[in-house]
């Protein structure tokens, strides 16, 4: 118990189905946008992380869809939808 | 050809969706219900409890067999600072008595058993089914495009939660200001029964809520929630989004690991398996943030209108959100009276709301997101106060200090200066 669960593990606690395409994009070039940068603070899952070369890299695979990303960063930076029908998590608690 | 037409299309079955589509299909209306997960409850998350007095009469029918989870009989406040923290604990006889006053609930259960009672009143759902657009015609919302296809509707209700992406294309709203908008992030974690009310004092289906407030957000605006569930704790932490951008750097997961070390709850949660993490996003700016609620065709209820509100010691949203799906839902019958749905026959939700609970509650606890964003409730006092305590309850090796005077020494003029100046803004709430 004492030992931290890593956010690795814990999304890999969440069931999660396949979409076709990302459902969230860097806008691009705005990968050094000083703006998609507060997405590496906010996102509950870690997905935004920000590489030697000072550019916001993101993974869409443990996404929670909260859409925290979207308000702090906004809109011209990220493409911003919802996953596809019936893909992405699905939560057995909530 | 004939279009198919629905009496109403429904965008979410969350709370606020369900709610309406319940109502609706209750009149006999033809109700159709779109969610992008794969059942009702797989995209919604709550803290979370559920209030059931303001709402009760409104679905009598409904609570008898609903699946909640605990009666919540004791209710905690703790007030964290680094290296210390002090916990009150309310138990009152009123809490004890049914009906009870608010249960906790996990959504992915509960929204799924609601949606079931949505369409035994005769309420179609489609499930995997993500809204893209809404149809508009000559300025009225008549339908929305959902894989493609269009689908017609007298009225669409947009219940499609905290980003309603819907309400925005009809252009009710815009994607928002993180200054009106907190995270919420919790995991589900599984305790035996006997555990939890062991731990909790708490006997059979009773239940505890506690929330954390100070340290836990780094003096960030928000706080850490606890609520026991049947069969596990739903532990989460809740922070402004502003604030997780400015100031001190902190990584918004982080804050959840660093709650579930700290001896107050580790000790609680020991041995104690995750079972999952989830995250959603919380309308916290309060009355001035509010959304439109109504346009030509199309009504906003629930998150997606903006009704959920913080004032401390409740945090809801829930009940707004059913009693919103509720009154869209007697709007929507209103307006079919005349035949019409345009925006001026549908304003009469928002004189509904108004004339509710929801609006009242808005219009009471408008000052109330200005009040509490104030970075010493989170810092300056969680410090004070529990130092007070750690040197009230202090025997060292040599002779005691007077109680008063070690009080007092913390109370120095500037500092009831500031409280006053606080308290001043507090007296809004």
């Amino acid at each position: 118990m004492s030992e931290v669960m890593g956010l690795k593990a814990k999304l890999g606690l969440d069931v999660f189905k396949p979409d076709t395409e990302p459902h969230i994009r860097i806008k691009p070039g705005m990968e050094k946008d000083p703006r998609l940068k507060k997405a590496v603070l906010v996102c509950p899952a870690g997905l935004y992380t920000l590489n030697d070369a000072g550019e916001v890299e993101f993974t869409i695979d443990g996404c929670l869809e909260c859409g925290t990303c979207r308000l702090a960063c906004g809109i011209e930076v990220l493409e911003w939808n919802y996953p596809s029908g019936g893909a992405g998590v699905q939560f057995r608690f909530g | 050809m004939e279009v198919e037409k629905f009496d109403a299309i429904i965008v979410g079955a969350g709370l606020a969706g369900l709610a309406a589509a319940y109502t609706l299909a209750q009149e006999g209306l033809e109700v159709l219900v779109l969610e992008r997960g794969d059942y009702a409850g797989a995209k919604n998350v709550t803290g979370g409890r559920l209030y059931l007095n303001p709402i009760r009469d409104m679905f009598p029918d409904l609570w008898k067999k609903a699946p909640l989870e605990r009666f919540i009989a004791r209710e905690e406040v703790a007030i964290v600072a680094k290296e210390r923290s002090l916990t009150m604990s309310y138990c009152g006889e009123e809490l004890r008595q049914e009906p009870y006053q608010s249960y906790s609930i996990l959504r992915a259960k509960f929204d799924r058993w609601l949606a079931k009672q949505a369409e035994r009143k005769g309420a179609m759902l489609v499930t995997k089914s993500r809204v893209d657009d809404v149809i508009i015609d000559n300025g009225q919302v008549v339908g929305v495009i959902a894989g493609g296809e269009e689908l017609h509707a007298d009225v669409v209700i947009a219940c499609d939660g905290v980003m309603s992406l819907v309400a925005e294309k009809a252009g009710l709203r815009k994607p928002g200001n993180p200054r009106d908008f907190a995270v919420g992030f919790k995991e589900v974690i599984e305790l035996d029964p006997t555990v939890i009310e062991d731990r909790f004092g708490l006997n059979g289906n009773e239940g505890a809520a506690r929330l954390y407030m100070g340290e836990v957000t780094k003096g960030k605006f928000g706080g850490g929630f606890l609520y026991t569930n049947k069969e596990s704790l739903s532990l989460g932490i809740v922070v402004g989004i502003k604030d997780l951008t400015e100031g001190e750097q902190v990584q918004a997961p982080s804050l959840l690991d660093d709650f579930k070390q700290r001896p107050e709850v580790a000790s609680l949660i020991r041995g104690g398996q995750t079972v999952e993490y989830s995250a959603h996003v919380i309308p916290e700016g309060g009355l001035k943030a509010l959304t439109k609620l109504y346009g030509n065709g199309i009504l906003v209820a629930g998150d997606a209108a903006g009704l959920s509100m913080n004032i401390g010691v409740t945090v809801r949203g829930m009940e707004y959100a059913m009693a919103s799906g509720y009154l869209a839902a007697q709007a929507v019958l209103k307006a079919r009276e005349t035949g019409q749905f345009n925006a001026s026959q549908l304003a009469v939700y928002e004189l509904l709301l108004k004339d509710s609970f929801v609006m009242k509650d808005f219009q009471n606890f408008k000052d109330a997101p200005a009040a509490l964003d104030n970075p010493r409730f989170f810092t300056v006092y969680p410090e004070m106060v529990t130092t007070m305590m750690s040197e009230l309850y202090a025997v060292g090796a040599g002779p005691k200090e007077r109680i008063y005077p070690t009080l007092k020494k913390h109370l120095t003029i500037r500092e009831l200066w500031d409280m006053l100046g606080d308290l001043r803004k507090v007296r809004k709430i």
